[in-house]
């Protein structure tokens, strides 16, 4: 089963690489991993997206807590939460009808084209990971696919609920 | 303020935390910190022989005292040497500080001579680690190191010393921290009263009940109250390996260590068990067998102070996160209310069946010839040192026959590898004893493999006149490995045979020491009664029955009391 795991943690060298030395430790899977500093400049936050039952869960959540960088962890997936990703991607056109399909398709998905070229265009869409993989199907069909690259997903719990220190 | 070099602030920091031995060895990248370390006395250097055996050291040093180890190593091969050390000391959660010397700051990264990566190569045996940048972060980084290394659930921590910051030409404002409170690391110590209470009323449910006492006990100095607890409920007691002499052994309620080579009382109780009082235990694949068949009858408390560790193995039933003194504490205080008076009865038929399962004398053994056996040795030491010594252990049959042969009466006499298993772990530990209490007798149980992984450490004994005993097992081959080998691979002994043995009593003749050789039963007492009457290290040779398997063993793959009780007799 698909989880997002939130991490608050400091924002200290070699923090990274001991959550993410705890998942190839046991044998924890990441299929995506986006950090980056929050508005609390000392503090990072860490969205891991991770396979696996409500066992497997509780002992990430254990282990990733018991190391001493991290402040507050907690797993979205369990209430109601909101989640992002956002991807670049290029994609080349030879023809102008499917110059054409591309834009109208960007527009259908609300994506924003970031680059033109005589080739191609380069895409930026925001969403889910499946509104996101809907999109790189449909580019695929309608042009050529040149390179493309996601963030991997972040995420936040509606409502009062926060991950503070 | 005072003004010092980033050398002189180690060691100024090492004196404020209150280190007094320092195992380590020097080299180019720290031979600043050497150099601040020769102008004082109060912390007193351990020069070891290899960097591996100064954080064995450590270690045992910190298993006896329960204080925090300390090691002072160089980068590259000095740093990578503790890593065995490190990681031994982290499964089996003992405080100890590892400082190591590191590559200039701005050769980082470079391939420098003798660099190595130390904070990324001991990142996952560690419970945390400090690579400091500036002279002005040593004296926090060591506080920190010291603080996170004891307290919570202890583990090793290491602070990693570029060169460049230590250099003793340069002077820093030294500021030692009042407080070293961190927002992301507050363990829990007291358990959570919802939960005690819940145990309480299991507890007092339970019509067989048994406590299973692990190295939590011990770390947090709980004996006294486990033992409360244990004669209030007149519950039977068994432990871990690592819990040995948290619960008196010599206590009538004591039905031995549990799991793998356990007893049969010990396993057979906790399998018929209806309430587990599990303190400061893991529920290791050691003790418990195949998890789908481990103790169906059984509530669950699973007191402990790691969160992680509590239904990580086998799910808890009523899970209690805290430090065992405290939580037992509590669960004492609200057991003070409750009615005992029909205690005795209510256990009575539990006490009768253990009392069967112990008229089985699992421990029994044939000591018919003259071919000694390994159990009568440390039957033989138990004797001779009336049972008051600390025994370090290396790994392997003996570690088993010490463990299950020689009952521990005190916590933290019993120093052994338990989670990682460390062969060349006996040695050094004794002796990192032996420097924490001088007076007191310091024995090392080893057997002729284990001794030969850390035996240049016999050089060190000499040059600080450390007058160790050392009980060798000699069966002339690796005695473990052959009993894995006699069971389940129809007795070819792959490898497991040295043929080019040394002579030990010479070797340690060599070393500057006393060896006595001993080759059959009845030379065995007085052999052993001169090793404690001559003065300094005494090294024993004796040679004891190859074919010996340990036994009751856990059969792979059944209950915990599926066991084999000897070559020919199963449960």
């Amino acid at each position: 089963m698909r989880r997002i795991i939130s991490v608050l943690m400091e924002n200290a060298p070699g923090a990274l690489s001991r959550i993410v030395g705890v998942f190839s430790q046991r044998g924890f899977n990441v299929d995506s991993l986006c950090v980056a500093p929050t508005d609390d400049e000392s503090l990072s936050r860490l969205t891991i997206i991770t396979q696996g039952d409500d066992k497997v869960i509780e002992q990430i959540t254990k282990q990733v807590n018991k190391l001493i960088d991290v402040l507050k962890i907690a797993e979205l997936t369990e209430g109601p939460h909101i989640e992002r990703e956002l991807m670049l991607i290029k994609v080349g056109n030879k023809t102008e009808l499917s110059r054409a399909e591309v834009k109208r398709n960007v527009d259908i998905f609300r994506a924003r084209i970031l680059d033109v070229n005589a080739n191609n265009y380069t895409i930026e869409i925001t969403g889910t990971s499946d509104k996101l993989c809907a999109f790189e199907d449909v580019m695929s069909q309608c042009g050529d696919i040149i390179e493309s690259a996601r963030t991997g997903v972040c995420g936040l719990a509606r409502g009062d609920k926060a991950l503070r220190p | 303020m005072k003004m010092m070099s980033g050398a002189a602030m180690v060691v100024e920091a090492l004196k404020e935390v209150g280190v007094t031995h320092l195992f380590g060895y020097p080299g180019g990248a720290v031979l600043d910190i050497y150099d601040a370390l020769h102008a004082q006395d109060d912390i007193k250097h351990v020069l070891v022989r290899h960097e591996q055996a100064a954080a064995h050291m450590a270690d045992g040093y910190a298993r006896a005292t329960g204080k925090t180890g300390a090691v002072l190593v160089t980068s590259g091969p000095g740093a990578t040497n503790t890593i065995t050390g490190i990681a031994t000391a982290f499964m089996d959660s003992i405080p100890m500080v590892i400082l190591s010397g590191q590559v200039p700051s701005m050769h980082i990264g470079e391939d420098a001579f003798q660099e190595c990566d130390m904070v990324g190569i001991s990142r996952p045996v560690v419970k945390h680690s400090f690579l400091v940048k500036k002279a002005e972060d040593i004296p926090m980084a060591i506080a920190k190191a010291f603080y996170i290394a004891n307290t919570g659930r202890p583990g090793p921590v290491v602070v990693d010393l570029p060169k460049d910051i230590v250099n003793v030409q340069d002077s820093h404002p030294y500021v030692f921290p009042d407080d070293v409170t961190m927002r992301s690391y507050n363990p829990t110590l007291k358990g959570h009263n919802k939960q005690i209470k819940k145990a309480v009323a299991s507890m007092l449910k339970a019509q067989r009940p048994v406590l299973y006492v692990g190295g939590g006990a011990i770390v947090a100095e709980a004996g006294a109250y486990v033992t409360q607890l244990a004669e209030l409920l007149q519950a039977p007691v068994c432990s871990t390996l690592m819990g040995l002499g948290a619960f008196s052994s010599v206590h009538p309620q004591f039905i031995g260590m549990l799991g793998m080579h356990g007893t049969l009382e010990a396993n057979k109780t906790m399998h018929n068990s209806d309430c587990i009082i599990a303190l400061g235990s893991r529920f290791d694949d050691r003790v418990t067998n195949n998890v789908d068949k481990f103790c169906p009858h059984a509530d669950i408390i699973h007191v402990d102070i790691d969160p992680a560790s509590i239904s990580k193995i086998v799910n808890a039933h009523i899970p209690v996160v805290g430090s065992v003194d405290k939580v037992v504490l509590q669960m004492l205080d609200l057991l003070a209310d409750a009615d005992f008076a029909n205690q005795e009865q209510k256990v009575a038929d539990w006490w009768r069946q253990i009392e069967e399962w112990r008229s089985k004398k699992c421990l029994q053994f044939d000591q018919s010839s003259q071919v000694i056996k390994p159990q009568k040795v440390i039957q033989c030491l138990y004797e001779h040192t009336k049972g008051d010594a600390y025994v370090s252990s290396d790994v392997g049959q003996h570690q088993m026959f010490a463990a299950l042969y020689y009952p521990f009466a005190k916590p933290r006499r019993w120093i052994n590898s338990g989670g990682l298993g460390t062969m060349g772990f006996g040695l050094p530990a004794a002796m990192g004893v032996q420097f924490a209490y001088p007076d007191a007798v310091s024995v090392v149980v080893t057997g002729d493999g284990s001794i030969q992984m850390n035996i240049q450490e016999l050089s060190t004994c000499l040059q600080y006149g450390l007058p160790i005993k050392i009980i060798s097992l000699n069966n002339r081959a690796l005695g473990m490995v052959r009993q894995w080998q006699d069971m389940n691979y129809k007795g070819r002994h792959s490898c497991s045979y040295m043929e080019s043995m040394p002579d030990f009593v010479k070797l340690a003749e060599a070393y500057g020491h006393t060896g006595i050789k001993v080759d059959h039963l009845d030379e065995l007492d007085d052999a052993m009664a001169r090793c404690f009457a001559t003065p300094g290290l005494v090294f024993m040779d004796i040679m004891v029955d190859q074919n010996e398997h340990v036994y009751p063993m856990q059969i792979k793959y059944g209950a915990m009391d599926d066991m084999r009780l000897s070559k020919k007799e199963r449960t």
